[in-house]
């Protein structure tokens, strides 16, 4: 059975803490809460939206809590938390 | 203080040299009445004083975070609803929470400080404050006040033991807190001068404020928590980029020559100013150099090296941590001084002005080396000068320290958010991907031909920054003024704007 949560991060500075859960049929939705929001919030979105993108993800809910990670930070805790919302 | 008298009277900076051109300006030294009144409670004091509507009232803030005696005259305040009052405080703190509700309802119109930080920043920002906020440097409070652009009425002055004949020291007592330099210029030029303490002995041979301007002793159960005393950052940092940022800022200070026999200096309180500190030392003992002073905001490193003969003296301002305060007792190298000394552009004794160098902080830095202590970039206020601009102008060489990014920001910017202290008394700055020194020090980019060290342009490292966060979107602000930083001159440098 696949788990309903996927989880990967932490809310220490410069990480952010992602969760990611199944959206039914409504397509990807993305929730970002960002200490950068004002300054880098499409950056953040564009990562995420990509990288679901690249791992075929069509109906998910993303949540974003962030504290100043950098790009390659973002990709590698969603990348993770989405192993562990598809791992058996 | 006038009422309401509006936020554009003062003049807008030139430069950090103009004040120069213009002469020192002094109101006389207060006159007391003969005898010291003695009273038990600020109530009596009020009533004594008649501390009545549009007064101005002052505080200093050596008792930091810990400090009672500006949070008890609020409630006086309070309680007999005075309006209109302005509140000239060193420093202000998060543990000064009641003054909001003085703001929101009238009671205090306008503040002047060095310093802000908390709650009491969140309400001005937000537009609470119906008169002006002044954003001083340390030595330009004390200017503000001998000139009288400040003039005090009431300064209520928290004083850790005083003796008999009124005079004042913060070197003894349940909340000893070393240094009073801060309230020293009020005392010498309020209307009338207040001592709150909670410890009276019978004589002091040594003492910060002296009992011939003092008008009233209030003796009180407690000053102050002395555990709120110590300031937050007072260890060298654990950080592996902040020592690297140390070292190298070391290094450097050899390689232009600054770290040999006699040579002053003054390094902030910050875990990697700290960390300058500890690796100046450990050069000065592989060479066998001996300092002659530091200055500013003295804490246990200062001490230690003062106790182990690398320093022949500390002027100090104000006590960081424990230790500092009971050097100040006991070690007669260990001189206090006031404000105006420490800071003050026509103190003729400025110590400032003798540094060889000074290690800063900065929240952003621009590409004219502009620096910003006063906001952050959300333009938020989260401190201000304190002694930043007084040193930066003073030293021969002023020396910024930071990371090149903190939580996804970049320090560098184009244009800093709000400027504390100009780009033309910042010399260098030192981050983790290289140092950049200012064009203007051909000096200093002469002695460094050949270094060993990555010496780049502050554009440089700006791209670099950009490089790994991304570049972001510029911020936006307001048009409505809530404050001015003034510049140590007593000219607005910038404005801050409502959120």
């Amino acid at each position: 059975m696949k788990m309903k949560i996927g989880m990967c991060g932490s809310i220490e500075s410069n990480d952010c803490l992602i969760v990611i859960k199944n959206n039914k049929e409504n397509g990807n939705h993305i929730i970002i809460n960002s200490i950068v929001g004002d300054f880098f919030y499409e950056q953040i979105y564009e990562v995420i939206a990509i990288t679901l993108k690249e791992k075929n993800l069509n109906n998910v809910l993303v949540e974003c809590t962030d504290k100043g990670a950098l790009d390659y930070t973002i990709k590698a805790r969603l990348l993770c938390a989405i192993e562990r919302y598809l791992g058996e | 203080m006038d009422k309401n008298n509006g936020i554009r009277k003062y003049k807008t900076f030139i430069n950090s040299e103009d004040y120069k051109n213009h002469p020192r300006k002094l109101i006389d030294k207060k006159n007391k009445a003969d005898n010291t009144i003695w009273l038990k409670s600020l109530e009596d004091v009020f009533d004594f004083l008649n501390i009545t509507d549009g007064m101005c009232l002052s505080f200093h803030h050596h008792l930091r975070n810990g400090d009672y005696v500006l949070n008890d005259v609020c409630k006086v305040i309070k309680k007999r609803n005075i309006k209109n009052l302005s509140i000239a405080a060193s420093s202000i703190f998060p543990n000064n929470k009641p003054l909001v509700e003085l703001i929101e309802n009238g009671n205090v119109t306008n503040i002047y400080t060095n310093y802000l930080n908390g709650p009491v920043s969140d309400a001005i920002v937000s537009g609470k404050l119906k008169g002006e906020l002044i954003m001083n440097t340390h030595g330009g409070r004390a200017r503000s006040i001998e000139s009288g652009e400040i003039k005090i009425d009431v300064a209520f002055l928290a004083t850790p033991t005083v003796d008999k004949c009124a005079n004042g020291t913060g070197a003894m007592g349940p909340v000893a807190c070393g240094s009073l330099g801060y309230a020293i210029p009020d005392s010498l030029y309020a209307n009338k001068v207040v001592l709150v303490t909670d410890n009276v002995i019978e004589k002091l041979d040594q003492y910060d404020i002296d009992g011939k301007y003092v008008d009233i002793v209030c003796q009180v159960q407690a000053i102050g928590d002395a555990k709120g005393i110590v300031s937050g950052t007072t260890k060298i940092t654990k950080d592996p980029t902040g020592l690297k940022i140390a070292r190298d800022t070391v290094k450097l200070l050899d390689e232009i020559g600054l770290i040999k026999d006699g040579f002053s200096m003054q390094t902030g309180a910050g875990g990697t100013s700290l960390a300058v500190a500890y690796y100046v030392r450990k050069l000065m003992e592989e060479k066998n150099i001996k300092g002659s002073f530091a200055t500013g905001g003295i804490t246990s490193y200062f001490v230690k090296m003062l106790e182990d003969g690398l320093l022949k003296d500390i002027y100090d301002v104000q006590c960081f941590d424990l230790d500092a305060v009971r050097s100040y007792k006991e070690n007669r190298n260990h001189h206090g001084m006031s404000a105006s000394m420490y800071a003050n552009p026509y103190d003729e004794n400025v110590i400032v002005n003798k540094l060889d160098f000074v290690i800063l902080g900065a929240t952003e830095i621009d590409l004219d080396f502009n620096v910003n202590v006063t906001t952050d970039s959300h333009g938020n206020v989260i401190g201000g000068s304190g002694g930043h601009s007084d040193t930066a102008n003073g030293a021969n060489v002023t020396v910024i320290v930071t990371n090149l990014v903190k939580s996804r920001m970049p320090i560098i910017k184009e244009h800093v958010t709000t400027i504390t202290t100009p780009g033309s008394d910042i010399d260098v700055l030192v981050c983790e991907r290289g140092i950049a020194i200012n064009p203007r020090r051909k000096d200093l980019l002469e002695k460094v031909k050949g270094s060993k060290l990555n010496i780049c342009t502050i554009s440089e490292l700006l791209e670099i920054a950009h490089h790994y966060t991304g570049k972001p979107k510029p911020s936006h602000h307001t048009d409505q003024i809530v404050g001015e930083v003034m510049y140590r001159d007593g000219t607005i440098i910038d404005h801050i704007y409502k959120k």
